[in-house]
């Protein structure tokens, strides 16, 4: 490895050249071993007839044991280079792979989904952007839109507020534990299986029936009419944040919670004894330190509620004007069969969640510096 | 003599099967005649009791060839299944409840068409109509029906009916008579639910197709279907209006509208056998019985009564609305074959019904095999239909049939949008 550096021994022409070519041999010869071994697995593991649970195994010990092998060989092969470009290329054979693959699942699907999306339902004729047209003019979608900034604004804002709030409420309390636990539950819970929960909190049947929903059952006792929550918008939006709100201000309290931990005890008591209210020590000391948790928890969640779809189709399939762009998209895609449009309501979904992604990574840079 | 003509067609049918499932094009399967040990995977709609009906009525058909049939169902399975097929993953079988799917999926080449054999046994075993519903826009049949449904019947609990001496109305204007009485002896008389899950809204669909079959007859319902009438057309909207003005109406639904569209519609007809009832009649296919509470399911021919929705126009008469699942194959190999043909057979139906609950398209069935004397009165009019058609809405463009045409409606009746807008909305979205 070090004779590129050393000076090496006068030698015969002839003999200089059967070591490089022998070299040159190994060089090749190690890598596409590595490879036919790789390939051999590959095939294996696609028309084998073996039992399921070899085929198993052997993807396992495939996987994982190819990828160190590649790695390896990869690395071997690189610091065979003279120095100066085994130090250029070795940071891509770390990086490459995972780039590779992020390339493979999510940049090219992200570029053919957005020329899908000039296409027409059958992907066969150019119709520019007429998809977009349609999106941003039809009824359906302008309610989407809207419903998608009430989930945006709504949701985000008070997951993250109530988990700040509980968060620094309950760390003063003695049962710290044990509120953080129940508070953190709904987070065990799917959307899908919240939502079966919620709709017996919105259950709504006639006057003069016993009413089996929570709320009902409630105006119920105080002698009011039932409500049909989920029919009347845009409230019956609002009702279905409250469930995300339910199942993520446990998250948002964890996160910020562990982040509270870390401030430093001296400064608060330095800013108490400089005579600062427990309004401006929470004000001015503890939520700049927490900063940047909180903006990465709140950006999760605001990414999470662009893309929400689980709470809609369970809670109201979409309907009484409850849809969001998600709802739509599967809809276009997948009942309608319209991948165009499909395509399209997929990109839009991708630009608006782009910069709450941008803002996020921003602020892990400004970190590490 | 029919029931011996059918037994004999499905051993006839068994035979076969067993023989390696009859003349493909699979030289892999051909000349081995043992299929035992393959697997058929086939993926359907329906759950519970119904997909362990479809299990026992595969069961002859699993002992007499040693194929496993791999049913799951879904709710959503039309999702899914559109998924898979993207994915390259198919089920070897789909059972499709919508025509337009079929036509899509074998118009991407995706389906395989079936066999000779099985076209031979489809012209035996079936009335006029079948095949041609089960055949893509390339002239190639690829659907088999197995399951179907008769749409369009009333059904009511006996006990209140005779208390009340209620008679069953022949037109239109006798049901209004009957729905008025029933509302002035203080009780609404509908029961009425259409939620269901992302399908929600084709209960509505169906009383409109009804609404239309009976007020234009089987040409213009034809027209509409196809597209040549637009959901715009005076037509329709009188349809839609027909329908509206029972349903909006609070004095002739239980619950109102905000119940209607919450209410799924396997729960709602359960109302008219509480005590007392808070409704009386339920307009549905002939599968909603097995919705109803058990004791009612138990005692079936002498708790619920039935008669078609009336007639509205003398000269149209009452036709008959059918729907039902179709089977389409997905994978060419002998045993997927041998289970269609064996679909085909009225021998596919026999435990099924017995059980009750469905009802099968076979000419040759024998119609005193059904447990209970509505299945017998219904499968009696599915052999003796002259004048039948498919649901409308199965056969419309999936961005309407079961895109707008089951949305739409619901903003109607929430009031978020007039008739007009709605009628309106569904004629935009038609494909062009």
């Amino acid at each position: 490895m070090h004779q590129a550096a050393e000076a090496p021994p006068p030698r015969g022409i002839a003999q200089v050249l059967a070591a490089g070519v022998g070299r040159v041999v190994v060089s090749i010869f190690v890598p596409v071993v590595a490879f036919i071994v790789l390939w051999a697995g590959f095939l294996f593991l696609k028309d084998s007839g073996a039992p399921k649970i070899v085929i198993v195994v052997v993807a396992i010990v495939w996987g994982i044991g190819g990828v160190a092998m590649l790695y390896v060989v990869a690395n071997w092969l690189v610091e065979k280079l003279p120095p100066v470009w085994s130090g250029r290329i070795l940071p891509f054979v770390f990086v490459g792979p995972a780039i590779a693959i992020l390339a493979f699942y999510l940049l090219v699907p992200a570029i053919l989904t957005g020329w899908a999306s000039l296409f027409d339902a059958n992907g066969k004729e150019f119709v520019g952007l007429d998809n977009y047209v349609y999106s941003f003019t039809n009824p359906d979608m302008i309610t989407a839109i809207r419903n998608n900034v009430l989930w945006l604004v709504f949701g985000t804002l008070f997951s993250t507020g109530l988990g700040l709030a509980i968060a620094v409420l309950v760390e003063r309390s003695r049962l710290d534990r044990l509120a953080k636990t129940l508070i953190f539950l709904p987070m065990a819970i799917s959307f899908v299986g919240a939502s079966v929960i919620w709709r017996f909190v919105y259950s709504y049947q006639p006057e003069g029936q016993p009413q089996i929903g929570l709320l009902n059952a409630v105006l119920a006792a105080f002698g009011l009419g039932p409500v049909s929550w989920l029919t009347g918008e845009p409230l019956n939006t609002i009702l279905l944040i409250v469930i995300l709100i339910w199942g993520q201000v446990g998250f948002a309290m964890v996160i910020i919670g562990a982040a509270l931990k870390g401030v430093p005890d001296e400064m608060l008591e330095a800013g108490r004894i400089d005579g600062a209210t427990e309004w401006q020590v929470f004000r001015r000391l503890i939520v700049p330190s927490i900063w940047p948790t909180i903006v990465t928890v709140a950006t999760t969640i605001a990414i999470l509620t662009l893309k929400i779809y689980d709470i809609v189709t369970a809670m109201t399939g979409g309907n009484f004007n409850t849809q969001v762009i998600a709802t739509l998209m599967w809809k276009q895609a997948f009942t309608f069969f319209d991948a165009g449009r499909g395509a399209a309501l997929a990109i839009i979904l991708l630009i608006a969640v782009t910069p709450v992604i941008w803002y996020n990574l921003r602020q892990f840079r400004g970190r590490a510096i | 003599m029919r029931g011996k003509l059918s037994v004999l067609v499905g051993v006839a049918a068994l035979v076969v099967a067993a023989c390696g499932g009859g003349a493909t094009a699979t030289p892999a399967g051909g000349g081995g005649g043992d299929l035992s040990g393959t697997t058929v995977t086939v993926a359907g709609a329906f759950v519970d009791v119904e997909a362990d009906r479809f299990a026992e009525a595969m069961k002859a058909f699993e002992d007499a060839t040693g194929v496993t049939v791999k049913y799951s169902g879904d709710k959503s399975f039309e999702q899914q299944l559109n998924v898979q097929v993207e994915a390259g993953n198919p089920p070897d079988v789909a059972l499709l409840p919508q025509p337009g799917g079929m036509k899509k999926y074998a118009a991407d080449g995706k389906l395989f068409p079936l066999p000779e054999d099985i076209i031979a046994s489809i012209d035996a075993n079936y009335g006029p109509g079948w095949k041609e519903v089960g055949t893509a826009d390339d002239g190639k049949t690829y659907g088999v029906f197995h399951r179907v449904n008769l749409k369009g019947l009333v059904f009511y609990p006996k006990a209140v009916w005779d208390a009340k001496g209620y008679t069953a109305p022949t037109t239109w204007d006798e049901l209004k008579t009957l729905m008025d009485k029933m509302a002035a002896d203080g009780t609404p008389p509908w029961c009425i639910g259409i939620e269901s899950g992302a399908a929600t809204g084709w209960a509505f669909t169906d009383w409109v197709e009804e609404a239309m079959l009976r007020t234009v007859g089987a040409e213009g319902y034809d027209k509409w279907v196809a597209g040549e009438t637009p959901f715009t057309d005076a037509s329709v909207k009188n349809a839609f209006q027909l329908v509206t003005d029972v349903w909006t109406n609070p004095q002739y639904v239980y619950g109102g509208v905000n119940y209607i569209v919450q209410t799924n519609f396997g729960e709602a007809p359960k109302a008219a056998f509480d005590d007392p009832p808070k409704c009386i009649l339920t307009n549905q296919g002939n599968f909603i019985t097995s919705f109803f509470p058990e004791a009612v399911q138990a005692d079936l021919d002498n708790q619920v009564g039935v008669f078609n929705l009336p007639e509205v126009d003398a000269a149209i008469g009452t036709p008959a609305e059918v729907g039902g699942d179709q089977a389409v194959a997905f994978a060419d190999r002998p045993e997927v074959w041998a289970f269609l043909k064996y679909l085909t057979t009225p021998e596919a139906g026999v435990t099924w019904q017995k059980a009750g609950g469905a009802l099968f398209p076979y000419k040759t069935q024998d119609v005193s095999l059904y447990s209970s004397e509505l299945d017998k009165a219904f499968a009696q009019s599915i052999v003796d239909a002259s004048f039948v058609r498919f649901d409308g809405s199965d056969a419309m463009p999936a961005a309407v049939g079961s895109g707008t045409f089951w949305s739409e409606p619901i903003k109607l009746l929430t009031g978020s949008q007039d008739l007009d807008a709605t009628l309106a909305n569904i004629a935009a979205s038609w494909p062009k």
